[in-house]
């Protein structure tokens, strides 16, 4: 497994497999499946300041090759992920990358400040581009200014690295990416879902309840893989990247876009074995192109030369 | 516990209208432990469509490892389902089906309206196993779609409604309740949600069990995407492992 096996800020992986937060709960319906020790680390459900009871159903919908989810950040809050969940996930030897979402400036700020102490969270992933909840971070995640500032002020208070989490729905990714990075992100994690929507064929109305929801699935991977590719040539901080991926060859992509790891989310709904089975194919495929480490593929998208020695 | 497997189909049939019956063969059917439990199907090995389908258990024989769905061809996933004769990718058992020895008395109602019917056929036969005697009141569109009457009719009485009145008696389910006085010491529902508030509201003197359904992400709780609205602190849960089967009671309709 050296070959797969990476640092990053705060986290030090077995290999860069993860299941992408909203995704995966908190891992306890995934460890029915396989041992979650096997995985990089777990991206957790978005944790907010109070109990959220998210979004009136339907909540999702199926798209061509992807699928349309307005959950709204359903969570039990933070006292009870850090009563609850997190000592629960501590049974497993997986560094947990914690999502803070929040409405307010003050919501990330509390809640940074105290999931970031639980001993298993190694690094925060601050949530500032849901796309469906009314006060969900959205207009941290689309305004440069602001996105810098408040991840300044997670910065303040974290005990441990915060990669912040890249909205799509921008014109500009990576004028938000420097945005973050001049703010004092330690890494990036991108992309979220993009905001769409479907109707019903009959009735003309929208699906969702929400009416729009976050695209997510493989429809999605050619949009997250320009952006990772642009983001990774001008900013300094390591990407995890997620969008669409589903299979060994897709982390491959995402890293030679420039990605350092990579999340898989829809992915886990329709096979939940995904990323067990991602994580047992890289070493097969490494060997297949010649690398000795996963690293040595990194960027050679828009690298010169045939294979870059670029390790994390 | 769930499982993960490849089932060989031994069968598939269209039994009315665009609705069909399929068999599957397998060790997964050794974990199924109540009637009204459902599975998870991926229909295809492509992308389009992605996610799952959830199709409830219609019966079981875990003597020769056959379980039975009976589904409607209506949507993409399922017309593709339909085009399948080799094997399926199934997980499953999931969710919590109808608590068979919870139920008390002599004389069980089970309601089921359209592809609804199709869970109540395991939960009749159990029932009918236990000593209960089973009446039904099966609710379709059309003639053309009525299935199983003979089936049910093996177990005890059935009364059939359609829509259109094409078939049995004109209207719904709980028409055919009040036209021929049923009476019941327990019942079983399930169909879609206005059929279950209306059956739940006649039906409010007895205890009961209704099957609910929504869009489904994951199908074993990690997405939240199925919840529904229920009674008491709570407010929501979720269908895939709360349900789908819930007490009389707890749900909010509307």
């Amino acid at each position: 497994m050296d070959k797969l096996s990476i640092k990053l800020p705060g986290l030090d992986l077995k290999n860069p497999v993860m299941p992408a937060s909203g995704c995966f709960g908190f891992g306890r319906e995934y460890s029915q499946f396989y041992d979650l020790s096997l995985l990089g680390s777990i991206m957790v459900k978005a944790t907010t300041l109070e109990q959220r009871l998210g979004n009136p159903v339907p909540r999702v919908a199926e798209t061509s090759s992807g699928m349309l989810n307005a959950i709204g950040l359903q969570n039990p809050g933070l006292e009870k992920v850090i009563s609850t969940e997190l000592p629960w996930l501590a049974q497993y030897d997986l560094p947990v990358i914690a999502n803070v979402a929040g409405s307010m400036t003050e919501d990330y700020v509390a809640v940074a400040e105290k999931i970031s102490r639980v001993e298993n969270v190694k690094a925060l992933e601050l949530n500032i581009s849901c796309p469906n909840v009314k006060e969900g971070g959205i207009a941290f995640g689309t305004d440069p200014e602001i996105a810098k500032d408040l991840t300044a002020r997670v910065k303040e208070v974290s005990s441990v690295p915060v990669y912040v989490k890249m909205s799509p729905n921008v014109a500009n990714i990576s004028e938000m990416a420097l945005a973050v990075e001049e703010g004092g992100a330690d890494g990036l994690t991108m992309i979220n879902t993009l905001v769409g929507m479907r109707l019903d064929h009959k009735t003309g109305k929208p699906v969702i309840a929400n009416k729009t929801g976050g695209l997510s699935g493989p429809a999605i991977k050619p949009v997250a893989l320009r952006m990772v590719y642009e983001v990774s040539q001008v900013s300094n901080l390591p990407i995890i990247a997620m969008g669409g991926i589903s299979s060994a060859w897709d982390v491959i992509d995402f890293i030679s876009a420039g990605a350092s790891a990579a999340a898989v989310g829809t992915a886990n709904f329709v096979n939940p074995f995904v990323c067990k089975e991602i994580i047992e194919e890289l070493p097969g495929i490494l060997d297949e192109l010649g690398a000795d480490h996963i690293h040595d593929l990194k960027g050679r998208a828009w690298k010169v030369g045939e294979i870059a020695n670029h390790r994390a | 516990m769930i499982k993960v497997e490849k089932m060989k189909i031994i069968q598939q049939t269209e039994i009315a209208e665009n609705i069909f019956k399929i068999s599957l063969k397998g060790s997964l059917v050794n974990e199924i432990s109540m009637p009204g439990q459902f599975v998870h199907i991926k229909v295809n090995t492509a992308n389009d469509p992605l996610l799952r389908r959830p199709i409830s258990i219609s019966s079981y024989d875990k003597k020769n490892q056959i379980m039975t769905l009976i589904y409607r061809a209506s949507g993409l996933g399922t017309r593709e389902l339909a085009n399948q004769s080799e094997e399926i990718d199934v997980m499953g058992p999931l969710g919590s089906g109808f608590p068979i020895e919870q139920a008390e008395g002599q004389t069980a109602i089970l309601i089921g309206g359209g592809i609804g019917v199709p869970p109540l056929y395991e939960c009749s036969k159990q029932l009918k196993n236990k000593g209960f005697n089973v009446i039904h009141v099966l609710g379709f569109e059309t003639k053309d779609t009525v299935f199983y009457e003979s089936a049910f009719k093996e177990l005890g009485p059935v009364y059939i409604t359609t829509a259109d009145g094409s078939y049995g008696t004109k209207g719904f389910v709980t028409d055919a309740i009040t036209e021929f006085d049923l009476k019941a010491d327990v019942f079983f529902a399930c169909g879609p949600v206005p059929m279950l508030g209306a059956v739940e509201k006649q039906l409010n003197h007895i205890p009961g069990y209704i099957s609910m359904e929504q869009r489904m992400g994951c199908g074993i709780g990690a997405c939240l995407a199925c919840v529904c609205t229920v009674n008491g602190p709570e407010l929501y849960k979720k269908v895939c492992t709360d349900g789908p089967v819930f007490r009389k009671g707890e749900l909010v309709y509307g």
